[in-house]
């Protein structure tokens, strides 16, 4: 693999790509929310379980690409035990640094594990694909949540 | 417009010739030549083409139809020129039958909005097929709202080619109108359109034709098929973007209301009335893309250049060479092998996401498509979410296809 391609493809998304975690369904969710891709067709079911203001449970199905997958994977891991408004600053976060210009060096402050998809930045296609399940986890919040899309 | 004459100087098809006509063909992306292979999405542009281009908004800009002095002329006569050329190219009658439109996707949503609305009832029919594009999908949906008509889908089998016996099944009293793929954008399967037709015509139902992927790859003969209508788009034969075509016979577009009213699409205005032009500027409303029917022309003449006697063989040639090469590959399934098939390859890779391949090819500078490209039900048909696909035109070589499989060996790599 190439230089630029191993910065998209970290060894920590393929493992996480091959092996979802937090990966089904979470049959006593308290609330579900659906995600679509309508330019690649990923899709994503996010079954959420609260204590009160905070994420007790999190899982997740679906299908899509590598690079989804494993975002939405990696984030299940991230927000568990995490309040709403935790969530809302992580959630900021990881968008800022996978929409930040490539010419600039990533902030990955705070993100942990987040920060393995700082070279998402560097293919504007497939921002999208990152930021799937984290669109999905907002509509989740929103009482009136609808079909997140990342159009 | 005169393109130079490239490859018919030889009997014998030099690819190279061709490709030097190419511009873009030059140039590297990530560091490796472009090995361009998205053609189904659009076609890279000839230099005769570019060059049409630049001499009209150079020296020959002006509006058509409008002015006595000389630029107006001159456009408007370049313009219909290239109204003839069209006519030509896919065997009009007279090119009062050629509407020059957006796009393929123009073509189809005004005879829907024409010809459906005042023809589809409440309980009557619009007959498509499972491997339309979404361009001959939803605006038939929209009628059908409009409306209260419904559409109808014949299925397809698991080649991807359509079941015949199954669409004849549903033509019927009720069918007002029959719409079709000539060549599907994401099989690549080419339909028996003539047979098509003529089922359809023994029940006086009038069948549309979506050219938009057959136009560049095969001699279109709009009388000899005895189509009613029939779209396509500049952009996928090597012309420009923005500009399309919807042929129409005369005696139904005479009778069809006008699209969307405007200057250039009337005889005289007044408050209490307003009478339309003549064909075919009564389709015509507001300042067309002048440069883009030009530009269109331009392709036109370099296709014929060429000659699609050898542009298909040459096709033909990678289609085969490259549906071998790929089938070769392990864990890979060729989406659409109909016996009669253009140079379109559709695939999937085992444990690869087609999103996936589509940036780890691009690395190795080959473009290609990945998705559902605009035929969600061919998706479900397949049951996939997402294909690859690799589609050839006339300027490809062996030498890309293997550049093409190298770098999906390079995917199942990063993947394995």
């Amino acid at each position: 693999m190439n230089l630029d391609l191993r910065d998209l493809y970290q060894e920590v998304i393929l493992d996480h790509n091959k092996r979802p975690r937090n990966f089904g369904v979470l049959e006593e969710a308290d609330r579900t929310a659906e995600g679509y891709n309508p330019l690649c067709g990923d899709k994503l079911t996010l079954y959420l379980q609260f204590d009160g203001e905070v994420i007790r449970d999190v899982r997740f199905d679906g299908s899509g690409c590598a690079i989804s997958k494993a975002s939405a994977s990696l984030m299940t891991e991230s927000i568990k035990g995490k309040s709403l408004k935790e969530v809302e600053t992580l959630f900021e976060r990881f968008q800022g640094m996978v929409t930040a210009d490539s010419d600039t060096l990533p902030n990955t402050d705070q993100l942990g594990k987040l920060s393995v998809f700082a070279g998402v930045r560097e293919y504007p296609a497939r921002v999208k694909c990152a930021v799937l399940a984290w669109h999905t986890l907002r509509s989740a919040f929103r009482p009136e949540h609808k079909v997140a899309t990342t159009e | 417009m005169n393109p130079r004459k490239s490859a018919s100087a030889t009997s014998a098809f030099d690819v190279e010739r061709v490709r030097a006509d190419f511009p873009i063909l030059e140039r590297e992306v990530h560091g490796h030549k472009l090995v361009y292979l998205d053609n189904a999405a659009t076609t890279q542009k000839p230099q005769p083409v570019i060059d049409v281009l630049n001499r009209y908004y150079s020296t020959e800009n002006a509006n058509i139809h409008r002015g006595v002095h000389y630029l107006s002329e001159y456009s408007t006569k370049s313009h219909d020129t290239a109204r003839t050329l069209v006519q030509r190219f896919i065997n009009a009658r007279s090119s009062s039958e050629i509407i020059f439109t957006r796009n393929a996707t123009e073509g189809i949503n005004l005879i829907a909005q024409t010809y459906g609305r005042q023809h589809a009832k409440p309980g009557d029919e619009i007959v498509i097929t499972t491997m339309e594009h979404h361009s001959n999908i939803v605006p038939w949906q929209l009628l059908c709202e409009q409306t209260g008509a419904c559409l109808r889908v014949a299925p397809i089998d698991d080649t991807g080619e359509l079941q015949l016996d199954e669409f004849e099944a549903l033509l019927g009293p009720r069918t007002k109108l029959v719409s079709i793929v000539h060549l599907s954008n994401s099989l690549g399967t080419i339909n028996p359109v003539k047979k098509i037709i003529d089922l359809a015509h023994q029940q006086d139902i009038p069948v549309l034709v979506d050219g938009a992927q057959s136009a560049y790859h095969m001699p279109i003969d709009v009388q000899a098929l005895d189509c009613d209508f029939f779209v396509l788009t500049g952009h996928k034969i090597y012309g420009p973007t923005g500009i399309g075509v919807l042929y129409g016979k005369s005696e139904l577009l005479d009778t069809m209301p006008p699209y969307q009213g405007g200057g250039d699409m009337i005889n005289s205005v007044t408050f209490a009335k307003t009478t339309y032009s003549e064909l075919p500027h009564k389709f015509e409303a507001g300042t067309p893309h002048i440069a883009g029917a030009i530009g269109l022309g331009a392709a036109i003449e370099y296709v014929n250049s060429v000659g699609f006697d050898v542009i298909a063989a040459h096709e033909r040639e990678l289609l085969a060479y490259g549906t071998e090469a790929l089938t070769s590959i392990k864990g890979l399934r060729m989406i659409g092998t109909a016996r009669e098939k253009a140079s379109i390859l559709s695939f999937v890779l085992e444990g690869v996401h087609p999103h996936d391949i589509g940036t780890i090819v691009d690395q190795e500078g080959v473009a290609i498509r990945t998705g559902h490209h605009c035929t969600q039900p061919v998706m479900d048909r397949f049951s996939v979410v997402a294909t690859a696909r690799a589609s050839i035109a006339m300027y490809n070589t062996r030498y890309e296809i293997d550049a093409l499989v190298k770098a999906l060996e390079k995917a199942r790599g990063v993947f394995a």
